[in-house]
């Protein structure tokens, strides 16, 4: 093994005499800003210790002199937060729907509020901006309600929602499966479905819509209205209005008369405080579009 | 003088590599399984990015959802990629720089290559079957753990075997830290991977630890997985490699012992800082916090050597585009350190924790470092494992090296960006004390810079390609006409002198 200190001839500075597969190394010492910057980094810690908690023993850790603790910390701001927001939030808990909606403070209040908690609790499904989605989760930014638009109407549905099973005050209302249960023959529901069609001027054939007219009024008018405009007491929806839950195919009209899909809301109510559940109705009713 | 003792120096090492029958083929075997691993590391990288920014591309199928294709992803490039690349370099430095063949024989370096890529396989499969314990980096499940046990153990074996036996007086700097990482990854690996299986023929297991404990565990594997496996471990590739294609002496004998040891001693104690604000005492929070702020140094130390071993030889850098991944490797090395502990500090995690900016950070560290001094050692290795003259083509390397080097700006600077617009958006408020955004909102936002993300990801993924061709062209004993012609220049220039 070679152990010759050399000088090598770039730098100056000698080899510390080893050699391994033709790689030697400098006798550099320490930069001396890498060293100092590493003592100020030990210093800086070890001050941090006696301020912050530090040490740990067995009956706890060394609280540090500021007496820091992130979990009183994080308290005080939900805390704080939570009493700049009370002057308005306690309002709203105490005030009816009506008159929020006349109070211009509370309106400014609701419309930064309701916004973020609708993009946080509806917007999954109903959209970010009340849009809805195609397969059952109806827009909010139209004028066609299933349930009713007006305050008292938007705010039963948010609070108890729609055929859950966890509120037994939740909406509820149940089609028949006209075909999966055979309460119809194909022929009569392709007929009713062509009736349905016929409402907003879509039939592909008028014969079987006018065939359709009688069992529509037997089977469907109850629910859908004798007109099909729907009747919002029992959260049957408007068939004449070319808005369409689940597709205004007729393929799509015929499986929904045959084996309805039939959407599910959670009761919000269950989930959200009083104040919250008003925010998020006038939000939906004020800001999106209710009647 | 000193050059002529260069030399003879040069002279005796050919005579003694005659003389000591070194173990290639399993070097050649780990080398090809590297590049392999790293195309496949890289394209599932690609394909993750892009469904990230088109969720459509999930396929709508199980197994390639983005929850089951990002393991895949990253133990693909940290273990298959990484892992190759470390036992590759680390069984070629061993010998050479001890002068001696691998403990164990050809039969055991055999056991280890097959052993290892089978727990790749067995790992991977897991991972798209919806095989997973959930741990990041430590999704195997008990029965692959077991395996790579078993594996790393002998790996162990095999390299302090051949350090023990070694014919030079000293132990060169890369083998500590390859020591380093070899000893600390078995230590992390069982700790973290502690579990009751449910049954022997089922895949499911719980761990020993649980709530905070377990989370404390696991981040203490996470950060030193970091640290051992893809900063300890690559050091001792760097500490080899550059000095040799400098053809430079390691700048300092001191730094490198002094910045070795504080290292390991510190980068150990840094994990919590992974679980900032969170149910975790404050006194470990505290430990995370210093411990990483203490490491900076001691981390900038294998930079200071990596580049200063430089000086003399600066000019390499514009003819010898290997020697630029490897310096190139050195400076993303120094950066992303200095990074970790400024992302560490309490105030700043408390703006940059679960954003991108993670995710950039550890791509600073992955595609510059990590990926970058590998490359520079597989084009370093392939000609002299080959027993060719040198690479296919020089240019290509350099081609390489642009197009990753601009996949790599792409990717960090869209991640920064939109990291710290994701965690400004999360803490936004209106004058009423709402929140300014939902959650929606700060998705919707990220989208461009996941685009930005996934392109520079396919340039990443193109320059591995290139060298992918380069590689082949190199085995096959191929010289480009651009080379040839240098090779010529250089010839000529020499002859006179000669």
């Amino acid at each position: 093994m070679p152990t010759k200190v050399e000088k090598d001839h770039i730098s100056g500075t000698e080899t510390t005499g080893h050699e391994w597969d033709g790689i030697s190394e400098l006798n550099t010492p320490l930069p001396k800003w890498w060293l100092y910057v590493f003592y100020a980094c030990v210093i800086w810690s070890v001050a941090y210790f006696v301020f912050y908690p530090a040490i740990p023993f067995s009956d706890g850790a060394t609280k540090g002199l500021l007496g820091y603790n992130s979990r009183v910390e994080v308290e005080q701001i939900v805390a704080e937060a939570k009493q700049a927001k009370s002057k308005w939030m306690d309002q709203i808990a105490a005030k009816d729907l009506e008159a929020i909606t006349g109070d211009e403070e509370l309106m400014q209040f609701i419309q930064a509020g309701g916004r973020t908690m609708f993009g946080d609790n509806c917007a999954p499904c109903h959209g970010a901006g009340g849009q809805g989605r195609p397969g059952g989760y109806p827009t909010l930014a139209d004028d066609d309600w299933i349930w009713g638009g007006d305050l008292d109407n938007i705010y039963y549905t948010v609070a108890h929602g729609i055929r859950n099973v966890t509120d037994e005050d939740a909406r509820l209302n149940d089609m028949p499966r006209y075909g999966a249960d055979e309460l119809l023959e194909p022929a009569q529901i392709n007929d009713v479905a062509e009736y349905v069609l016929s409402l907003s001027n879509k039939a592909t054939d008028n014969d079987a819509a006018a065939r359709g007219a009688e069992t529509y009024a037997e089977e469907c008018s109850a629910c859908h209205g004798e007109d099909g405009k729907g009747l919002q007491d029992l959260g049957g929806p408007n068939l004449a209005d070319a808005i369409w839950l689940y597709g205004g195919e007729k393929e799509e009209i015929v499986a929904q008369i045959s084996a309805p899909k039939q959407g599910v809301m959670p009761a919000w109510g269950q989930r959200l405080s009083e104040a919250d559940v008003k925010m998020l109705t006038i939000y939906v009713h004020s800001y999106l579009s209710g009647q | 003088m000193s050059a002529v003792a260069a030399t003879a120096d040069q002279a005796a090492g050919a005579v003694r590599s005659e003389a000591t029958p070194y173990n290639e083929a399993i070097v050649r075997m780990f080398t090809v399984a590297t590049i392999f691993w790293g195309v496949v590391g890289f394209l599932m990288g690609v394909i993750i990015a892009y469904q990230l920014a088109f969720p459509l591309l999930n396929l709508d199928l199980e197994w390639t959802t983005f929850g089951r294709l990002r393991p895949v992803h990253t133990s693909a490039v940290i273990f298959a990629f990484g892992g190759n690349a470390l036992l590759a370099t680390s069984l070629y430095v061993v010998q050479r720089t001890c002068r001696t063949s691998l403990f164990g024989g050809p039969a055991l370096a055999s056991f280890l290559f097959w052993g290892y890529q089978l727990f790749i396989l067995l790992a991977a499969s897991g991972y798209v079957l919806g095989i997973s314990q959930g741990r990041e980096y430590a999704e195997p499940e008990w029965y692959v753990d077991l395996w790579l046990t078993i594996v790393w153990v002998v790996y162990l074996v095999i390299f302090a075997g051949t350090i023990i036996q070694r014919k030079e007086a000293h132990i060169y700097v890369a083998n500590w830290f390859y020591l380093a990482f070899i000893i600390t990854i078995a230590m992390l690996h069982i700790g973290n991977n502690l579990a009751l299986p449910v049954s022997f023929l089922g895949t499911d297991s719980y761990p020993v630890a649980s709530g905070v404990q377990d989370a404390m565990t696991q981040w203490w594997y996470g950060h030193n997985a970091v640290g051992f496996f893809l900063t300890a471990g690559f050091l001792g590739m760097m500490y080899y490699f550059v000095p040799k294609r400098a053809n430079r002496p390691v700048y300092s004998y001191r730094l490198s012992i002094v910045h070795f040891w504080a290292l390991t001693f510190l980068y150990i104690w840094a994990g919590p800082h992974h679980l900032h604000y969170t149910a975790l005492p404050d006194w470990a929070q505290t430990l995370g916090m210093t411990f990483s702020i203490m490491l900076w140094m001691p981390s900038w130390g294998g930079m200071i050597n990596g580049i200063m071993t430089l000086s003399g030889a600066w000019d390499k850098l514009r003819t010898d585009p290997v020697l630029r991944f490897l310096v190139a490797a050195v400076a993303f090395y120094g950066m992303s350190t200095f990074e970790g502990p400024v992302m560490s500090i309490k105030p700043v995690n408390a703006l940059s924790h679960y954003t991108d900016w993670t995710v950039g950070h550890v791509h600073s560290g992955a595609l510059g470092w990590v990926a970058f001094v590998s490359f520079g050692a597989m084009y370093f290795l392939v000609p002299k494992l080959w027993k060719r003259e040198g690479l296919y083509s020089l240019k290509l390397v350099s081609y390489h090296f642009w197009i990753a080097t601009i996949g790599i700006v792409l990717y960090i600077t869209a991640m920064w960006v939109s990291g710290i617009l994701q965690g400004l958006m999360w803490r936004a408020y209106d004058s009423f004390g709402f929140l300014q955004y939902s959650f929606v909102e700060t998705v919707e936002a990220m989208h461009p810079f996941y685009l930005i993300r996934a392109i520079g990801g396919t340039l990443f993924l193109l320059g591995s390609l290139v060298m992918v061709y380069n590689i082949i062209r190199t085995i096959r004993g191929d010289v480009s006409a651009e080379t040839a012609e240098d090779a010529k220049i250089i010839n000529g220039a020499m002859a006179p002198a000669e």
